[in-house]
């Protein structure tokens, strides 16, 4: 059974996969659509793969899992290496960086960008590098409405850090727009 | 939308547990299950409740039943390991008939094994975990609004039979997050442990004169003086070794549980009166199992799918039933076939079962259950 949308996002523990993947199933809610979130990760904190793991229906959504992502984040080589192969015909790959270049997969739409340098050096830390890729993910894709994302990262960011991730989220809006 | 929330099902636990009236938690965080003990830690100090975060898992079960002895509704929160160091105060709790719920948020066996993993190895030790004769309740959820409904339950069966509930989740539907909405206005029904009405000099706290076997229980400070103890007891709830004193308390504890099978057991049920195939699965592997079985279903095959909610007490009567008739029984598990061998143990010897089993940490998918429904068709 197909769901409108399987998103996988990959990377590293503590790049924030993870945290993004949770702030854009309730976008998704928010938007009135159904969506169920989950992740795969290590007994280690941070350094390990982690995937997680978002599907988006207006139909009851039962199995949780993506087995087949027609949408797939890699923010790191060790995520490419595992998951880049495992992505539906037409599906869209996102890549930080240069990641994987030249091994990338026939068949898929290919959105190369510097995801965590943008973090870096816009917002002064890599960690703003999953919110950039939310921005990026939804203005290509057009999963959920901006309003309904702003209203997500309202309700998952503490006030001290919100008016930073919602700048984040931008610099992802525009990385989509020009390479 | 302001009501719809993204809820991660080890927090929907806590909130179920909330929203039952408990009051007090006592645990020691491990992995599968420690967002529940989180959250417990943040909730309860604003509504004067008590978070205590103990030096193991044996402790905690000593706290939650010392915390139900005062009237306060109590729980705990672990995973396999823990749930292994907790069985002889289950069965204390057992043995005393003290409500209490433990929260076992399965992951891969045994030992430490896949910590961050899911898995259903505790079936049948929750069952049987702790020695000796008697019964135990054990509910295993499949969604995020089943586990907060399904707490307030596990609570109330709890304070109705006056035992500990098994609250049976696993790796998968505890981190998994999705909708949560209540209706509006919504009032759980709430069930509280019936208090003794009698005199304070002739209290008997074990006393067998109940039509559910269930005696009433004195709250610590109500004004009853009462013995407890794990030992075989007498209906004042003094030691007793006088063999039809011991047969009449056993019989009538486990029956308690037993007899009213009925009232406890939950199912649900796709298509699996008229079925030829019937899928049997439960918790997070019953959502690849309706899956499964609606694809099937939509490409005209006739397999139906039969969902427990409750796993223990087992309903044999209904399972029996319900496979009557049936070309082949299907049951799905993240186990080595914990549910299936009590499934076949009431099912028709002429009926095929074919036990679809997996160990490995990963799930079992809608494709996985399909391959098994077609080598039995």
């Amino acid at each position: 059974m197909a769901y409108k949308w399987e998103i996988r996002l990959s990377g590293t523990g503590g790049q924030g996969v993870i945290k993004a993947s949770v702030i854009l199933a309730e976008a998704a809610l928010i938007d009135g659509h159904n969506a169920v979130q989950s992740q795969v990760y290590g007994p280690e904190s941070r350094g390990s793969a982690t995937r997680a793991e978002v599907k988006i229906s207006d139909s009851k959504i039962l199995m949780p899992k993506v087995v087949v992502p027609n949408i797939l984040l890699c923010m790191s080589v060790q995520a490419f290496n595992k998951y880049a192969y495992n992505i539906s015909d037409g599906g869209l790959m996102i890549l930080d960086g240069d990641i994987g270049i030249g091994e990338e997969p026939p068949r898929v739409q290919v959105h190369r960008r510097p995801i965590i340098a943008i973090a870096r050096e816009n917002m002064g830390d890599e960690l703003y590098a999953n919110t950039v890729a939310l921005g990026l993910i939804n203005k290509i894709a057009s999963l959920v409405s901006d309003d309904s994302m702003f209203e997500s990262l309202e309700r998952n960011f503490s006030a001290r850090l919100l008016a930073a991730n919602i700048r984040a989220y931008r610099l992802g809006l525009e990385a989509a727009s020009h390479l | 939308m302001a009501n719809v929330r993204l809820v991660q099902g080890n927090v929907a636990c806590a909130m179920g547990a909330l929203a039952a009236g408990s009051t007090f938690y006592a645990g020691y965080p491990i992995t599968p299950s420690t967002e529940i003990a989180e959250h417990m830690a943040v909730a309860l100090p604003k509504i004067g409740g008590i978070f205590l975060q103990m030096e193991d898992e044996i402790a905690s079960m000593g706290a939650i039943i010392g915390a139900s002895c005062t009237g306060a509704k109590a729980f705990t929160a672990t995973s396999g390991p823990g749930f292994s160091l907790m069985q002889e105060l289950i069965g204390y709790a057992a043995m005393t008939e003290i409500p209490c719920v433990i929260v076992d948020v399965q992951r891969p066996g045994p030992s430490t094994a896949l910590p961050t993993l899911s898995s259903q190895g505790d079936v049948q030790q929750a069952r049987w975990g702790c020695h000796g004769f008697h019964s135990i309740i054990a509910i295993a959820p499949s969604s995020i609004m089943e586990i907060y409904y399904q707490m307030i339950n596990a609570f109330n069966l709890a304070e109705k039979y006056r035992t500990p509930v098994i609250f049976l989740m696993d790796e998968e539907i505890g981190h998994l997050r999705e909708r949560f909405e209540l209706p509006d206005n919504y009032k759980p029904e709430i069930i509280n442990r019936k208090k003794p009405e009698s005199d304070l000099e002739v209290y008997l706290p074990y006393i067998n004169d109940q039509s559910n076997g269930v005696p009433p229980m004195a709250n610590f400070g109500d004004g009853y003086r009462y013995h407890i103890s794990g030992l075989t007891h007498n209906e004042k709830g003094f030691y007793s070794s006088v063999p039809s004193v011991v047969d009449t308390e056993i019989r009538r504890m486990v029956g308690k549980i037993e007899d009213n099978v009925d009232d406890i057991a939950q199912f649900e049920e796709i298509g699996a009166a008229d079925c030829d195939i019937l899928v049997i699965a439960y918790g997070s592997v019953a959502r690849s199992a309706q899956e499964a079985v609606e694809t099937m279903r939509a490409d005209g095959l006739s397999v139906g799918l039969l969902r427990p909610i409750v796993l223990w007490p087992f309903p044999t009567d209904y399972f029996t039933k319900a496979c009557i008739g049936k070309k082949a029984v299907v049951v799905a598990e993240m186990n080595l076939g914990q549910y299936a061998r009590e499934i076949r143990r009431v099912v028709h010897t002429d009926i095929p079962l074919k036990s679809l089993t997996r160990v490995d940490g990963e799930f079992v998918y809608p494709d996985d259950i399909i391959d098994a429904v077609k080598e039995v068709l």
